[in-house]
């Protein structure tokens, strides 16, 4: 049974795999637990610095005890774990939010689209895709350069499609580019990135009436539910908090796009 | 060794408890923390219907703390009483009712409502900054502050916390005003008004602009306020403010406080709470002290 807890792990190994962004293996008993899609906290030892930091799981080695984690440095947090060497602990709490529904891409053509730092999780997904009897499975990868970090290791799990913005390498543009220019299709949909990326895919799903799961974030605080402060527009009521308003933390933060406003 | 602690003719096994808002109903939380431990769990702030809180950005990190603006964002009494209720009930902890409105009406019928109710106590959210209607609007000037505590207290069948703002000139002002119009006790502070500004993008943090700030960063105000009032009135004070560990707990009862909550503080390490309560005895045991209400107003 999976169990959120507070613990702290290990580093392993850590490595910058491209400008700003990090590449951190953790020993921790969280891994046995882990399903693609889910994150963790990630806490701080600065003081200043109260919150811990949401970060999408990458990859899990339940084998070994090991979580990966492949994260931008954006501001305070995230530059402290930065500086982590192997044999550091590490305050973690997870694993948290519910994983991508694996089952519904059987015997269906899948996109795997990752944007920017919402690449990781599609790793994660990936490698529990290969053990899923999938028709085809198109990965979709959009960088800001030809920092094309992950896409190495994403190739062995799919037909990997780039994306650059400075159009150094694949298509010139966005994800959406990218699937246009190759002609691209699918009938489900898994995806993680930036808003207007998320808003592009769900667009593109509906118009071809296809499921797309996406995953969500928003500033967080306790990550596990209670404050309210991670919340998404939803279309319908929502079961817990009977107002149109759903914790990304708790019960996304993956979600169809169709049930959530962007 | 005695770590009983009583308010308003409630017993507490200890006076450690939740802030309302931290911890919700409890439900999230009780996956790492054993709620029978603690002195009491209050709830996160109810209303007569759902509201649905403000926009995102709802929270930012600040220096030693943390803005929110929620909004109050909650599933209504109906929901409250069929479903958060009996979850505490499970539990051998008190069970203290946030209750919040727009209107003297709202917090009424809330109240009412929970008059039949197995709840220990309720404690009036008049301080909230993150609404526009009600919340802090009503604990800003003592007159409508005695005005609504009055109307609550003729309401009531459980003892009432009125929960202060520490965005007033003078606390013990409005401590004076709740304790003339029947409060039974007091609960303080609640989160300070703040900002902050998002200088890459030259806009508002929190889609709300403004927030309540709170964490470690505010602890020395509270402090300061809970000393001012508990030399203002009589009322039993519930303290809180950034309490991170025993000792800030402790800090809090000799400035007068009779029970102490967790806040901000959950958010960062889950069992805070579980944590100060062992902290508060091992510091009894350290310095003898046999009775916990020794601490209580223990500088003067």
């Amino acid at each position: 049974m999976e169990q959120k807890k507070k613990e702290t792990g290990v580093v392993y190994r850590q490595q910058e795999i491209a400008t700003g962004i990090f590449d951190m293996w953790v020993e921790t008993s969280l891994a046995a637990q882990a399903r693609a899609g889910q994150f963790i906290s990630v806490y701080p030892q600065d003081k200043s610095t109260l919150l811990p930091r949401p970060i999408s799981i990458c990859e899990a080695d339940a084998e070994h005890g090991r979580l990966r984690i492949v994260y931008r440095v954006a501001g305070k947090g995230t530059k402290e774990f930065s500086g982590y060497r192997a044999g550091m602990k590490v305050d973690i709490l997870g694993t948290l939010g519910n994983g991508f529904p694996i089952a519904e891409a059987v015997k269906k053509r899948v996109f795997l689209i990752g944007g920017g730092i919402g690449i990781p999780p599609m790793l994660a997904l990936a490698k529990a895709l290969k053990d899923t009897d999938t028709a085809a499975i198109d990965i979709i990868l959009g960088y800001r350069d030809k920092e094309l970090f992950l896409s190495e290791e994403l190739a062995r799990y799919g037909s990997v499609h780039i994306a650059t913005e400075d159009g150094s390498a694949g298509a010139k543009g966005n994800v959406m580019d990218a699937i246009a220019a190759e002609g691209l299709e699918a009938d489900i949909i898994f995806a993680c990135g930036p808003m207007p990326m998320l808003r592009a895919i769900k667009q593109y799903a509906q118009e071809r009436e296809i499921p797309a799961y996406i995953s969500l974030e928003e500033r967080m605080a306790c990550g596990v539910g209670a404050c309210l402060g991670c919340v998404v527009k939803t279309r319908e009521v929502d079961h817990h908090s009977h107002v149109n308003n759903a914790r990304i933390c708790t019960d996304g933060p993956v979600y169809l796009a169709t049930e959530v406003e962007l | 060794m005695n770590t009983t602690v009583k308010i308003a003719g409630v017993t507490f096994k200890n006076p450690v408890m939740t802030a309302s808002g931290t911890f919700g109903s409890g439900m999230e939380y009780s996956e790492f923390v054993d709620l029978n431990r603690l002195g009491a769990v209050v709830t996160k702030g109810v209303a007569n219907v759902p509201w649905e809180g403000n926009p995102t950005p709802r929270v930012q990190e600040t220096y030693g703390g943390m803005l929110n603006a929620i909004g109050l964002q909650n599933p209504g009494i109906d929901v409250f009483i069929e479903r958060d209720i009996p979850f505490l009930k499970q539990f051998d902890t008190r069970i203290i009712v946030n209750v919040c409105g727009r209107s003297i009406a709202d917090y009424v019928e809330v109240v009412e409502r929970l008059g039949n109710q197995p709840v220990d106590m309720l404690e009036i959210n008049v301080s909230c900054p993150n609404v526009s209607h009600g919340g802090i609007a009503f604990g800003q000037n003592p007159n409508s502050l005695f005005e609504i505590t009055k109307e609550i207290k003729a309401k009531a069948k459980q003892p009432i916390i009125m929960k202060l703002s520490p965005n007033v000139t003078d606390i013990t002002e409005m401590a004076r005003a709740a304790e003339a119009a029947g409060s039974d006790a007091l609960s303080l502070i609640n989160t300070i008004t703040g900002m902050k500004i998002d200088i890459h993008r030259r806009t508002f943090a929190l889609a709300n602009k403004t927030g309540g700030l709170s964490g470690p960063a505010i602890k020395p105000v509270a402090v300061r306020m809970v000393y001012q009032v508990a030399n203002a009135v009589k009322l039993p004070i519930i303290g809180m403010g950034g309490i991170a560990n025993a000792e800030d707990a402790i800090e809090f009862m000799l400035a007068g406080a009779t029970c102490v909550a967790v806040g901000a503080m959950n958010f960062v390490n889950p069992y805070t709470t579980q944590e100060v309560i062992t902290g508060i005895e091992a510091y009894m045991c350290r310095y003898g002290i046999e009775d916990i209400s020794e601490l209580i107003g223990g500088v003067r």
